[in-house]
């Protein structure tokens, strides 16, 4: 007997495994985050010097970075939808262009951000501001790491569970969306934190 | 189809919270150009993050529809969380701008 | 669709298997490696507590040139020891075996939600654990700052701290991957009929616990990639400006606090240990309704019980920080939690006790080290107490006292309540009884040893001796009226490891020739042992899935169903 419930919601939960599974897994994620957070805020709060987030980043390339990741949520939900309206063509161009986007986020901040930083030694052992912004940005950007090797597989060899079982392939769709949604929702919250407060 | 349908009227619903998210972005940016005292600005920064964090969370990822179970997980989720950030900055939270480092010892550093 | 699961080769079955059972194993018998391990090294530091700076006898060219034990190779094992035993041994055994192999037979599921996330989060066990233990081969050697870490002594140490900090990802990965596994299973795959209050304690004790491993992990997660940075990047996280080692200040930017990395760890720190004894309370609570032959008392009080001691553990943690100046209100809000956390363990351990009484009681090796457990964790609980009031922690906090109070809780406490377990599912696992004279010889001696062990630490804690002291005591004059224990204690704890040579003959020699068993051999009314074979069916548990009727503790029922037997399986309907 297989493990029920994979794709069929259970009556009384209304919900299929992995939905469950990855909401804990997001929960798990924000306890992290948080943590992170919380930490930034106490070493702010008690450090003797700062800087101005607004002086030592570029506004201007983190707003950028901000609404990349926000229409890369746009897509990969339109890839969702794509699967649940049987149009697999639609799903891997919203599919293509959320790894696309996530793509352009890291390479403007590896680029454009970091190495730009580490040319004038501002790097982590500097200042805490440093050491703090590299952590935060470094880990939410392995996160997006991440989540484009997943993406990167569900367009690629990934989708061929369409032609087999195209009810849980919408399913991991969805989840791995939830998942990228999440980790847009980490930025929305970073960007105004570390780049103008 | 109906259910097309449906699902047509969700993606235009998804386009409409784009362009929030997108008026809202610049606000922020706008917002943070505005001289208040440090207090003021971390207020209005998360207010408008949880507002944009809201309208992803509710719309994109389907939470504003999404079953109980769910909401209890992130309930206790963020008490958990509040209870790791408050209560520690209650134990070291009056020693914020105390000066640790006496300035004959600090004066001889790097 | 059925399955049909054609022969699957060798290391597909056996080692890379995403069946359940096979995981639960692989947790189990490598988490009990590690404990072996773990112990041993106890051994040798207890062998330089009692006769210091001496040579250690078998090991000691391994140590040393001298063959004794050296101080720095006395923090070194003391880190370690810990480090392994909690994360490395009881945790996996508990968590990773016990709950893998049990929980999902006995909710009627024919394997956890996620079978591949499962393999995939032994696999990273795995891996941390064979990092711990390559540092005992490095160079620089093991971490030694204790399993605490505290900073700044962590970071500007030069052994094996950051292979430590890489396992402890490694490890947490497996707990985060296997907490979501456990409590999606519990939430999605009970069988039908099996409700919230009708599923054996076990299982609520497994879930609670998945929640604390899921939601308190991340923070050390944050801390250990923070102190990773410390170490190798130079930064400052928890490093304050000015700090002189030495005689000179420490060529850092500062501006970080020690306090912070305190604050990251206990969080995780706190809550685990409940992952300690959670599970432990479930197996003593399966074992005492079956050899009572009467349900539990108190069912429902325990359920509530667990559910609250889940959630305050997580607003409990800084009493492990009273000393660290944080100002008598949050001491006060930290003592008061504190308190409060012990009334719902007060609560289950009361209802175990109550579940005796007027019970047709059956002292078998599994009863007994459940009975064992009952007094055990009472004692380890107890002296928790006065830790747990801020104002006499001042004198017992870093003493013997602390030690003496967590290895009661933790060694006569729950690794009693898994000898338990192991006595009373391995016929379940393997078809076969084991030995009952082998069982209760290691049951007494064990009982024996462990006080002798671990009561005299009250003593010494109470006369102030300092907890990570390579010699015992023996430059402080307070500790001179009580040093002898030193030697007492060391010799319990080799009869403590002798015993348990019993218990490893038992294991293989049953395993080689022991009786067989029977598929419900305790006559026990839970799925696993009512509905399922012994072993179960490989991926699928059971030949057919059951439906649950009614709670798991339907014992002394008078010949229900026209039978002289005196329980009905949860699987079956009562009748008359």
């Amino acid at each position: 007997m297989q493990v029920p419930y994979t794709v069929k919601a259970r009556p009384d939960t209304g919900l299929y495994n992995a939905k469950i599974g990855i909401w804990l897994f997001l929960a798990s994620e924000v306890m992290l985050f948080g943590a992170l957070f919380s930490s930034y805020i106490l070493l702010r709060a008690g450090s003797t010097t700062w800087f101005v987030g607004s002086e030592e980043l570029s506004v201007p390339i983190g707003t950028f970075n901000t609404m990349v990741l926000i229409v890369s949520s746009v897509t990969v939900v339109m890839a969702w939808a794509s699967l649940r309206m049987n149009d697999l063509k639609k799903y891997k161009l919203y599919m293509g262009l959320t790894i696309l986007l996530g793509l352009t986020f890291l390479v403007v901040k590896i680029m454009f951000e970091y190495l730009p930083k580490i040319e004038h030694h501002h790097i982590p052992s500097t200042h805490n501001f440093y050491a703090i912004y590299f952590v935060l940005t470094g880990l939410h950007a392995l996160h997006v790491i991440g989540g484009l090797i997943v993406n990167a597989y569900f367009w690629g060899p990934g989708a061929k569970m369409w032609e087999t079982d195209p009810e849980q392939f919408t399913n991991r769709i969805e989840i791995a969306g939830l998942y990228w949604h999440f980790v847009d929702i980490v930025w929305i919250f970073l960007f105004p934190t570390i780049y103008l407060l | 189809m109906d259910a097309t349908q449906d699902i047509k009227k969700e993606i235009s619903g998804y386009m409409k919270i784009f362009g929030a998210l997108a008026v809202l972005t610049i606000v922020t940016v706008a917002v943070s150009l505005l001289k208040v005292g440090i207090g003021l600005a971390v207020f209005i920064a998360m207010v408008i993050a949880t507002v944009k964090g809201s309208l992803v969370a509710s719309f994109f990822m389907h939470l504003a529809h999404e079953k109980k179970l769910i909401y209890l997980f992130l309930l206790i989720t963020l008490v958990f969380l509040m209870s790791l950030f408050f209560i520690t900055f209650g134990t070291i939270g009056d020693q914020v701008g105390v000066k640790i480092v006496s300035e004959s010892i600090s004066s001889g550093v790097h | 669709m059925t399955e049909h699961h054609p022969h699957e080769p060798f290391w597909r079955k056996y080692i890379f298997s995403v069946d359940h059972k096979v995981i639960g194993l692989q947790y189990a018998i490598t988490a009990m490696v590690f404990l072996l391990f773990g112990f041993c090294l106890m051994l040798i530091m207890r062998w330089n507590l009692a006769y210091p700076g001496e040579i250690v006898p078998i090991v000691g060219k391994l140590l040393s040139e001298e063959g004794m034990l050296t101080p720095d190779g006395y923090n070194s094992f003391g880190a370690m020891h810990g480090t392994i035993m909690v994360f490395l041994g009881v945790v996996p055994l508990a968590v990773g075996g016990f709950g893998n192999y049990v929980l999902p037979i006995q909710i009627g599921a024919p394997d956890m939600a996620f079978p591949k996330l499962n393999m995939a989060s032994y696999w990273s066990f795995f891996v941390g654990g064979v990092l711990m233990l390559a540092s005992f081969f490095m160079p620089q050697g093991t971490a030694s700052s204790g399993w605490t870490m505290y900073a700044p002594l962590s970071i500007i140490a030069e052994t094996g701290e950051t292979i430590w900090l890489f396992g402890m990802v490694f490890l947490i990965t497996s707990s985060l991957l296997g907490s979501v596994n456990f409590i999606a299973t519990v939430i999605q795959l009970r069988t039908k009929g099996l409700t919230w209050m009708r599923l054996p304690f076990f299982v609520w004790t497994q879930f609670v616990t998945a929640f604390l491993l899921l939601l308190a992990f991340p923070p050390l997660e944050a801390a250990a990639v923070f102190q990773l940075m410390d170490r190798l990047a130079g930064t400052s996280f928890f490093l304050p400006s000015g700090l002189y080692v030495g005689t000179e200040v420490l060529n850092v930017a500062g501006g970080g606090t020690p306090l912070l990395w305190q604050h990251l760890f206990w969080f995780l720190a706190h809550p685990e240990v409940y992952v300690l004894i959670l599970p432990a309370m479930g197996i003593v609570a399966e074992v005492l309704a079956n050899n009572t032959r009467k349900p539990l008392w108190g069912y429902r009080s325990m359920v509530y019980s667990v559910i609250f001691l889940g959630f305050m553990s997580f607003v409990v943690w800084a009493h492990h920080m009273f000393l660290t100046g944080m100002g008598t209100t949050m001491a006060a809000f930290f003592q008061t939690t504190t308190m409060i956390i012990s009334i719902p363990s007060v609560i289950i351990l009361s209802a175990l006790f109550i579940s005796l009484w007027g019970g047709s009681i059956r002292f078998n090796t599994p009863m007994l080290f459940a009975l064992g457990f009952l007094p055990m964790f009472g004692i380890g609980g107890l002296t928790g107490l006065p830790l747990g009031l801020a104002s006499a922690d001042i004198h017992l906090h870093d003493t013997y006292y602390v030690i003496g109070h967590f290895h009661y809780v933790v060694a006569p406490g729950t690794i009693f309540a898994l000898f338990a377990g192991i006595y009373y599912w391995f016929p379940k696992v393997t078809g076969k009884k084991m030995n009952e004279r082998l069982g209760k010889i290691h049951f007494i001696g064990s009982f024996i040893c462990m006080n002798g062990v671990f009561s005299p630490m009250f003593i010494q804690g109470l006369a102030g001796v300092s907890r990570r002291l390579y010699d015992g005591g023996t430059t402080y004059l307070h500790a001179q009226p009580v040093l002898q224990w030193n030697e007492f204690m060391t010799m319990s704890a080799i009869g403590l490891g002798l015993f348990q040579f019993f218990f490893i003959a038992n294991l293989f020699i049953s395993l080689a020739k022991g009786d067989k068993a029977s598929s419900n051999e305790w006559d026990a009314t839970t799925l696993e042992w009512a509905a399922a074979p012994s072993p179960p069916l490989p991926h699928v548990n059971f030949e057919k899935v059951p439906n649950v009727y009614h709670g798991p503790y339907e014992y002394s029922t008078n010949g229900d169903n026209g039978s002289n037997r005196d329980f009905t399986p949860q699987h079956e309907a009562v009748k008359g």
